[in-house]
């Protein structure tokens, strides 16, 4: 079954499908069973907002190379949704393959593809499917299909069925029965689609795991030691909150009482104000939210910069504005986010850009929140939280909770006196005391209004600026303690690339395509803001830097201009949201457009190289 | 000097001193909270004072200095204050709130509380206006009234006391600034009651809603408070000072002139009754009286933190190894999503 012409592991499979019909119970367990055998793979989900009916795509990259982004081009095309077949067939390179059910009405009008119509309704009568489940079954046809063509070992499937519908013995046999019905006719069906496209074991996924950034951010949010979690249901980060209650009672059972004690509320604004609360009464409290309820939480989210209290906020990004693109991805509250509020008020946020960095800033958010007694936003987005990924193990913490600046009643006996926003080790933050404290020293009455250090009400203009002075030395703080950027120097390269976030696979492998076309490339993903030393550095140290980023305004690159302003001209924009996941060929041919432009206004000399 | 209970003497239950106009309902208010909790013998430290945005908030200042305390948003507190209960449910809040802040933008905020029955005392200082943006009409204010600057309120008034009883809340009682016993006496029942206990209390506000006409003046307030008066089931409190016997209606003159008229519940009235709470709410609506005392009691709904099975020590307290999941429970997920099991 193969060929000199033979693809090894390297190639990329759509799905176009129906929502609501458990296709992607089916790509999940395709991409398993290849992930089993070794071979990297990455999947994105392209859902409608929907729960039923309407279309939805999933592309799943297979690369040896273990190149991770959206794939720009997919040769294999599963068209089962006769709506969507004929767009979805035009984006099929020639020589591509074509998998369609031979029942339906729909026929690919093209001659330079290789069609496979497949009789999806004979084999689920083999196998004796009832009506109920045809729908869902459907969709095995496909995976025991592919299995054949592609080559996808039997040891491999049988694990992803396992995995995919683990503790349902009975649903592992029937799919297992569909799937196997579908190979016995693929075996026997004479097609040029054999053997082009072939998956070969390899060694390369051995110790990781596949899972979503949600579930990282949710396991880690757990390890981390998070109380109180109050939330409002929004895509796309629902899931995040769902899988923290699922995982809740394993990791912390509630042998003598609850650990953490969750509450859906009534809106947006109730979830930020619960954790405002909870955070103020000493709990490490957390909210998921995205867009919509990142803009209902502006008001508390200022409310616990100004009081000083320590929050977590993951804001999973979708594309807006208002309500946008509820099921896709996007970069574009960057900037909203860092200044959220009103008059002078400025954040902390954190920017995963792994699934292991999800897990590990769902830890180090509630650290930072309590050390500097702020909100602490993270920022991931659909593509990191919907999406599938292969990760190492996460690691178990060997450190302590960082738990900031808290006065106990013993302290306050052995001080004599407190003052709740005195700046005595001058880095901005003062001590807390928690409601609670029996010290009559230790009350204060917290608020959203001007005050003076002991936190009195008070409008004196320089009790206000002092006040302010000292919100910003603290933000200086903050500086120094987030985490730094990952930069990888290429030492002949004068061109600097910068991201942050779910693009960053996509930006290394442009990095690759643009080293092919002649152009070196430095790389820094920004892993927080306020930006560090290390953050002008690189850019210092380059010609010339594109920053490349998926909103409109390059929100980033404004950010970065505000931050080294000498610097500013010197700083390119690759700006693109149209909801997709970025892909590296599109990364390349922007970064060439912009440094061609450069070059146009003389900012640049030379190549680039 | 008198001590209480624990030791402590009146003054250390005090606050800073009020900014509010002289004579405001609302210092009356804090007057009685102060007396109350001294009489109460309540650990200050043990008590949150929450408040949102407004004249009512601010007075969040004036009261138990010792106790901790946060002024939060407009409308917002009773989320602030759902918050702090998760984090420690042994601390019992106090909450101020005022019409505007509650029956208005947070109306929505106020329902969610009570339904989850969060443990507060939820004093609604209800003045129909809102006083410090100097004079708006709030959602409590009556329809037709007219105000200086705001004109004609064109719409009902919200009934603060029959949304608390509708939303599950399971103490809920009507009171007037200006029976200083009755007031003190319904926060004392109300600190022993366990579950959200909402007292409305009508507090005039002396600058901009004290015409006579206004339901929420002295004039009004003293002529037509028809007081429901049974608090019996306080075991604790064998004296319920009032100024007037239960069933009677007083006519009182206040120091600034208008007369308001009282009617005090009968000892007869049942609070324990869902649908005859409501139906006393709206006759008294319909006459235009405000009854007072407490109008419905419930006890049998569970805290929120009992609802959420929060153990005895609060999550704020949890020591590290709780807050964390121990190492093998932690590498029986890692182990279950590279699929070792």
């Amino acid at each position: 079954m193969q060929s000199p012409q033979t693809v090894v592991n390297e190639f990329a499979i759509t799905a176009a499908t129906v929502n609501g019909s458990g296709s992607q119970t089916a790509n999940m367990v395709l991409m398993r069973a290849i992930f089993q055998m070794g071979v990297p793979v990455s999947g994105k989900n392209l859902f409608p907002s929907n729960i039923q009916g309407e279309p939805t795509w999933y592309t799943l990259r297979v690369s040896q190379a273990g190149y991770i982004a959206r794939s720009a081009v997919t040769p294999i095309l599963v068209a089962f949704n006769p709506r969507t077949a004929n767009d979805d067939l035009a984006q099929l390179p020639t020589d591509g393959i074509c998998l369609y059910p031979a029942d339906g009405l729909w026929q690919p009008q093209r001659s330079d593809i290789i069609p496979l119509a497949i009789p999806v309704r004979h084999i689920l009568d083999q196998v004796g499917v009832n009506q109920r489940l045809r729908p869902y079954a459907t969709n095995m046809v496909y995976v025991g299909v592919l299995a054949v063509l592609l080559g996808i070992e039997e040891t491999a499937l049988l694990t992803a069925l396992r995995q995919q519908f683990r503790g349902r013995p009975s649903a592992v046999e029937l799919n297992l029965a569909v799937i196997r019905a579908a190979q016995s006719w693929a075996a026997a069906e004479p097609s040029p689609a054999h053997g082009k496209y072939r998956v070969h074991r390899m060694q390369a996924t051995r110790g990781m795991m596949l899972i979503d950034g949600n579930t990282a951010a949710a396991i880690g949010a757990l390890t981390g030691g998070v109380g109180v979690v109050a939330w409002y249901p929004i895509t796309p980060s629902s899931s995040l909150i769902e899988a923290l209650e699922s995982y809740l009672p394993r990791l912390r059972p509630a042998t003598d009482g609850a650990t953490c004690a969750i509450v859906q509320a009534e809106d947006e604004i109730a979830a930020l104000g619960i954790v405002i609360g909870a955070g103020w009464a000493g709990a490490r409290a957390m909210t998921a939210t995205s867009g919509p309820g990142i803009s209902l939480m502006t008001e508390f989210a200022g409310l616990g910069f100004f009081a000083e209290i320590p929050a977590v906020i993951w804001d999973v990004q979708r594309v807006g504005p208002s309500t946008g693109l509820p099921t896709r991805t996007a970069q574009g509250d960057l900037l909203s986010v860092y200044y959220l509020g009103h008059g002078d008020t400025r954040h902390v946020i954190l920017l995963p850009g792994t699934m292991e960095e999800c897990f590990s800033d769902a830890q180090m958010a509630f650290d930072l929140a309590e050390q500097l007694q702020t909100p602490v936003f993270v920022l991931s987005d659909l593509d990191l939280g919907m999406n599938i990924w292969m990760s190492h193990p996460f690691p178990y913490p060997e450190q302590p909770l960082q738990r900031g600046k808290v006065l106990s009643a013993e302290d306050l006996a052995r001080l004599k006196t407190y003052a709740r926003f005195a700046d005595i080790d001058g880095d901005g933050i003062g001590y807390r005391t928690l409601p609670g404290n029996p010290h009559p020293l230790a009350a204060t009455l917290s608020r959203g209004t001007g005050h003076n250090e002991r936190n009195i009400y008070r409008e004196r203009p320089d009790d206000w600026q002092r006040n302010m002075a000292r919100l910003w030395r603290k933000h200086e703080t903050a500086r120094r303690l987030v985490p730094r950027p990952v930069i990888e120097i290429n030492p002949q390269a004068t061109i600097g690339l910068i991201g942050f976030g779910s693009t960053a696979p996509a930006i290394s492998e442009a990095r690759d395509l643009l080293a092919a076309a002649g152009v070196q490339t430095s790389s820094m993903r920004i892993r927080a803001l306020p930006f560090g030393a290390e953050v002008t550095e690189f850019i210092a140290r380059h010609q010339y830097c594109v920053v490349v980023e998926q909103n409109h305004d390059g929100q980033l690159r404004q950010l970065l201009q505000l931050h080294c302003p000498a610097h500013a001209t010197r700083l390119g924009s690759v700006a693109w949201c149209d909801g997709l996941p970025l892909t590296a060929p599109f990364v390349r041919d922007q970064v060439l457009n912009c440094l061609e432009q450069m070059r146009e206004s003389s900012l640049l000399v030379g190549t680039g190289t | 000097m008198t001590h209480n209970a624990i030791g402590l003497t009146k003054a250390d239950y005090r606050g800073a001193p009020s900014t509010l106009c002289a004579g405001c309902g609302h210092d009356s208010i804090a007057s009685q909270i102060i007396a109350a909790a001294f009489e109460l013998s309540l650990p200050p430290h043990t008590v949150i004072r929450m408040s949102g945005i407004g004249c009512s908030s601010k007075s969040a200042a004036y009261f138990l200095g010792r106790s901790h305390g946060f002024n939060s948003l407009h409308g917002r507190m009773p989320a602030v204050t759902t918050g702090a209960h998760l984090a420690n449910h042994t601390l019992r809040p106090l909450a101020v709130s005022g019409d505007g802040d509650t029956a208005s933008i947070g109306l929505g905020q106020f329902i969610h509380l009570l339904r989850r029955n969060v443990p507060v005392v939820y004093i609604v200082e209800n003045n129909g206006v809102y006083g410090l943006t100097k004079g708006q009409f709030s959602a409590t204010a009556d329809e037709g009234q007219e105000l200086k600057h705001a004109g004609v309120n064109h719409f009902p008034p919200i009934d603060v006391c029959a949304e608390a009883i509708l939303a599950g809340c399971g103490f809920v009682a009507r009171s007037f600034a200006g029976d200083a016993k009755q007031v003190r006496e319904l926060i004392k029942a109300a600190f022993h009651f366990h579950g959200a206990a909402v007292i409305d209390i009508i507090s005039p506000c002396v600058t901009f809603n004290n015409h006579d006409r206004s339901t929420k003046s002295y004039t009004y307030g003293k002529t037509h408070e028809s007081p429901l008066h049974d608090i019996s089931f306080v075991p604790h409190y064998e004296e319920i000072a009032v100024d007037y016997e239960p069933g009677e209606v007083r006519d009182v003159q206040l120091h600034d002139g208008p007369v308001i008229r009282l009617r005090k519940l009968n000892r007869d009235y049942d609070p324990t009754d869902r649908s005859a709470a409501l139906l006393l709410l709206e006759q008294a609506r319909s006459t235009n009286e405000f009854v007072t005392g407490l109008i419905y009691l419930n006890e049998h709904r569970p805290t929120l933190a009992e609802t959420l099975g929060i153990g005895n020590t609060p999550i704020a307290a949890l020591s590290e190894n709780r807050l964390r999941p121990s190492r093998e429970a932690f590498a029986a997920v890692m182990a279950e999503l590279l699929g070792e099991r």
